[in-house]
């Protein structure tokens, strides 16, 4: 200013407009590329394993079934409701080639995973941002106030465009006559739509409360909810699927009808759930929640300062999120029960099957089915508390705690007796629901007992997920993630195993395929045994590796 | 004197890095010993392999004559640590972290807990995410205290507290000295280490460059003496152990070993001293004389120097900014006048500081 000549004389200066009218959205644009730079590993890994899972999937689907006559009788298979609640709606059957064998039995599946994904995305770039205290620093720059949801929702949707269309392209290549072009990009942009959603989904979830973690079980918990309609709809009358991003996605009818109307079902839904999420950002103060925080207690109670008491009560929040959705699932199965008998006493190909599988009545193959999902959900709940040392490790947290007169050993050991017992919890909480339902809806008042039991059965299954979980830990600290691998394969593996046919030996490889399926099968008492000696040993061997490595600081 | 602790050549890497590379330590019982170096130095990882948190890849350590790695449980119930990034949990109240983190260590003291929270005007109520980093700080202190751990371990605990807060903190260790626990304080408040430390240890990269008490340090450097005399000043030149003297009429102004002060004034006194005043290197001056040769790498040589050399008063603080500046001998740097000046005295410092490292 000193050295330049002001020709005229100093005027007052216009007043400026307020920054905030200039646009709330400004620097949005940066945003999205420093978001897509933070995510470009994370993203091609999301978009490239889906992709080929479902390019792998048609492939043996178009090798096992290639005959018409294997293929009605998939068909007649995939009816039963035990099939029908775990893949898709019935109308798929009426032509089921190669291409729609695909939409109905994958698309829920993966849609659960693009849901995880998108939610993921979500809350990484806004909520967490926030609690780390880095999104004062962007907001205090030239980034209007609703640039990083903004931003957040347009990685989240170019990541699930990104995604539509590498599914699409990738079935597409395959030509193979039924998985036409049409049907490839129906059924890829049938994820983008459930992606989408969710991600709307998880940008309200992130304003109501302060933490990343929190906002996204409580949008995940919400995909639950979405899963357990269709799969009730889909069963039923189909009317609740309607109320779901997952059944609107489905019924595209992708290889059958190639509907493109309920992915725009999806688009809407997105569009009106993010218009709340937006107003709603301003009425909360960056890095709070819509919830205020309260007063807590002055000083901690007795059994807080107990290694296994401080342990629940960092477990307790996620134990009773996972408690009540078992429950809600084990319900809405256990409902299902009584119709489960009329359904399939039509379908005498079904009944011989269950024959050859040891005389056992069809509720109880459709029991021991279920049981399986109400597992694997309950391992998710086991493998984060297992977990949680290691987050505690991170944050730095650990460090205070082990500075004091508690040893390694019963730090993690606290941890390990929380997560099996709740994880066996849980399993109870499932099957009892599932039981209690069953025994309404059936009027067989033993079922409450035998169904608990055998969801207990799944126990040393849990067990040996939290041991690999520990032995990681001990071992290998910053792989633990590989964890993840025990739920989702045995999921995979349980879940599309029997219809790809996979042999044996893949089945043997997940913990979860060793467990007597009960009802329908006799309760063994050995596998059990070895699971839970095997977990013992599990937790043993990365305990003396955990007593032995550093502890990692930042 | 018995010792708390006795580290000799502790070695630790982390990957490639060295973090330490030979550290020596002893801490005496019922002492407080200042752990001095700037970031990246190994304090913490020192603190770290003490706790046995860290496993140590060579040299020998010993704290309250057990194994840190492999006493660690048995140690851990004998003394208290706060780190100098306090993480809480998200949904714990402060005052139940208190409890937990004293508990765990083996007791709790309650009345003097909720004394410290008083004194540290800490909310107990609120939940740990709502804490600043001053107040997840302050429940690590409070944790820390209401023990009767008979050594603490304090890794640059004050970082994030107010002024306020850093007087009471100060009082709270005097009184723990006083009950006859021993204190070792990481830090780079010189005036904290000033006022709490019996003696302190100078480390850098990993290795001990200097330790003992700060009087004992001071002996080894140069004390600054100005003094205003009635006859301008002459001959200083030629005096054993006088660095830089500076005549400006009535005004003198040198810096001496501390051996030779004596003579020094002996010989100011033959031409009438008017006033005088002198101190004792500050601290800043004993850690730059470590690290002047860092400085001068990263463009803050002239700066430094300054300081050092027209710093009348010590003490902490003062930059180039500082009160030295406005005094009739200083001009206001920038100016022309004030150039020669600046040479000068950048020169008389360089003796005792930056010079003896080059």
């Amino acid at each position: 200013m000193s050295s330049t000549t002001v020709p005229a004389p100093a005027a007052p200066p216009a007043p400026r407009r307020p920054a905030t009218r200039v646009s709330a959205l400004a620097g949005a644009g940066v945003l999205i590329r420093f978001g897509l730079r933070r995510d470009r590993i994370r993203l091609p890994v999301w978009l490239i394993s889906l992709t080929l899972a479902s390019a792998l999937t048609l492939r043996s689907l178009a090798d096992l079934y290639d005959t018409a006559e294997g293929r009605a009788s998939a068909a007649r298979t995939a009816g039963s409701p035990a099939a029908i609640a775990t893949s898709g709606p019935r109308h798929y059957l009426s032509d089921y080639t190669v291409g729609s064998m695909l939409s109905h039995q994958m698309l829920g599946f993966t849609a659960l995973l693009v849901g995880l994904m998108s939610v993921l995305i979500v809350t990484r770039h806004t909520r967490a941002e926030e609690e780390t205290g880095r999104a004062e620093l962007l907001r205090s720059a030239v980034v209007g106030r609703h640039a990083q949801l903004a931003a957040a929702l347009a990685v989240a949707a170019a990541a699930n465009v990104g995604l539509a269309l590498l599914i699409a392209g990738s079935l597409a290549a395959q030509g193979a006559g039924s998985a036409g072009l049409a049907g490839a990009l129906v059924y890829g942009f049938a994820h983008a739509g459930v992606g989408i959603a969710f991600a709307a989904v998880a940008a309200v979830t992130v304003q109501t409360t302060a933490h990343a973690r929190g906002a996204s079980g409580m949008a995940l918990a919400v995909i639950g909810l979405a899963y357990a309609l269709r799969a009730t709809g889909d069963v039923g009358d189909g009317t609740l699927s309607w109320l779901s991003p997952i059944g609107w996605a489905q019924r595209t009818y992708a290889f059958v009808d190639n509907r493109w109307w309920p992915i725009l079902l999806s688009l809407a839904f997105a569009a009106a759930v993010s218009a709340v999420a937006f107003p709603l950002s301003t009425r909360r103060d960056v890095g709070a929640g819509l919830r205020p925080a309260r007063q807590g207690r002055r000083s901690a109670s007795w059994a807080l300062t107990r290694p296994a008491g401080f342990a629940l009560r960092l477990h307790r929040g996620m134990l009773l999120g996972f408690g009540a959705g078992l429950l809600v699932l084990g319900v809405m199965y256990g409902s299902l029960l009584g119709d489960v008998e009329d359904l399939l006493g039509s379908l005498e190909e079904y009944r011989r099957t269950l024959e050859a599988l040891g005389g056992t009545t069809v509720t109880e193959a459709f029991a021991s089915m279920v049981m399986l999902v109400l597992a694997i959900v309950a391992a998710v709940q086991v493998a984060m508390a297992a977990l949680r040392p290691r987050a505690e490790e991170s944050a730095g947290r650990a460090e205070a705690l082990l500075a004091t007169g508690l040893s390694r050993d019963r730090w993690v050991l606290a941890h390990v007796t929380v997560g099996a017992a709740g994880g066996t919890l849980l399993l109870l909480v499932a099957g009892l629901g599932f039981g209690a339902a069953g025994a309404v809806a059936t009027g067989d008042g033993s079922l409450v007992w035998k169904l608990a039991g055998a969801a207990l059965a799944y126990a040393p299954a849990l067990w040996f997920t939290l041991g690999c979980a520990v032995a990681l830990f001990g071992r290998l600290p910053r792989q633990t993630g590989l964890v993840w691998l025990v739920p989702v394969y045995s999921f995979a593996v349980g879940y599309l195993g029997q219809l790809l046919r996979f042999p044996h030996w893949l089945n043997n490889l997940s913990p979860f395929g060793h467990v007597p399926r009960l009802p329908a099968a006799e309760l063994e008492w050995t596998p059990l045994l070895v699971l839970t000696a095997l977990a013992a040993g599990l937790v043993w061997f990365g305990l003396a590796g955990f007593r032995r490595r550093d502890l990692e600081t930042s | 004197m018995t010792t708390a602790i006795d580290v000799t050549g502790l070695r630790k890497s982390f990957g490639r890095t060295r973090a330490l590379d030979g550290l020596d330590l002893t801490v005496g019982t019922g002492e407080v010993h200042g752990f001095l170096g700037p970031n990246g130095a190994g304090k913490s990882t020192t603190i770290r392999v003490l706790l046995g948190l860290v496993r140590a890849d060579g040299g020998s350590a010993r704290m309250l004559g057990g194994d840190p790695w492999k006493d660690a449980v048995a140690l851990h119930r004998r003394l208290a640590y706060v780190p100098g990034d306090v993480e809480l949990w998200p949904n714990l109240t402060g005052g139940e972290a208190i409890d937990l983190l004293a508990r765990l260590r083996g007791g709790l003291d309650r009345r003097r807990r909720d004394e410290l929270v008083e004194r540290f005007d800490l909310d107990p109520t609120k939940k740990g995410r709502a804490y600043s980093k001053g107040n997840r700080q302050k429940v690590a202190i409070v944790a820390a205290l209401a023990s009767d751990a008979e050594l603490l371990l304090l890794d640059e605990p004050t970082a994030g507290l107010d002024p306020l807060m850093e007087v009471v903190f100060q009082d709270v260790v005097t009184q723990a000295k006083e009950a006859g626990r021993t204190v070792l304080l990481s830090s780079h408040i010189l005036a904290q280490v000033e006022k709490l430390c019996d003696r302190v240890s100078i480390i850098r990269q990993g290795r001990t460059v200097q330790s003992g008490t700060l009087a004992g340090m001071r002996h080894l450097t140069r004390t600054t003496v100005e003094a205003r005399t009635a006859r301008p000043v002459t001959g200083l030149d030629g005096l054993p152990g006088v660095h830089g003297p500076r005549v400006d009429g009535d005004r003198v102004h040198f810096t001496v070993d501390g051996t030779h002060l004596d003579g020094a004034l002996r010989a100011l006194g033959a031409f009438g001293i008017r006033a005088l005043t002198s101190h004792p290197p500050t601290l800043e001056e004993l850690m730059l004389r470590h690290y002047g040769d860092e400085l001068a790498a990263h463009g803050h040589h002239a700066a430094a120097d300054d300081d050092m050399g027209d710093g009348p008063t010590g003490g902490a603080g003062g930059g180039p900014d500082g009160g030295p500046d406005g005094e009739p001998g200083g001009a206001p740097a920038g100016e022309p006048g004030g150039a020669p000046r600046e040479a000068t005295a950048g020169g008389a410092a360089q003796g005792p500081t930056g010079g003896a490292t080059r």
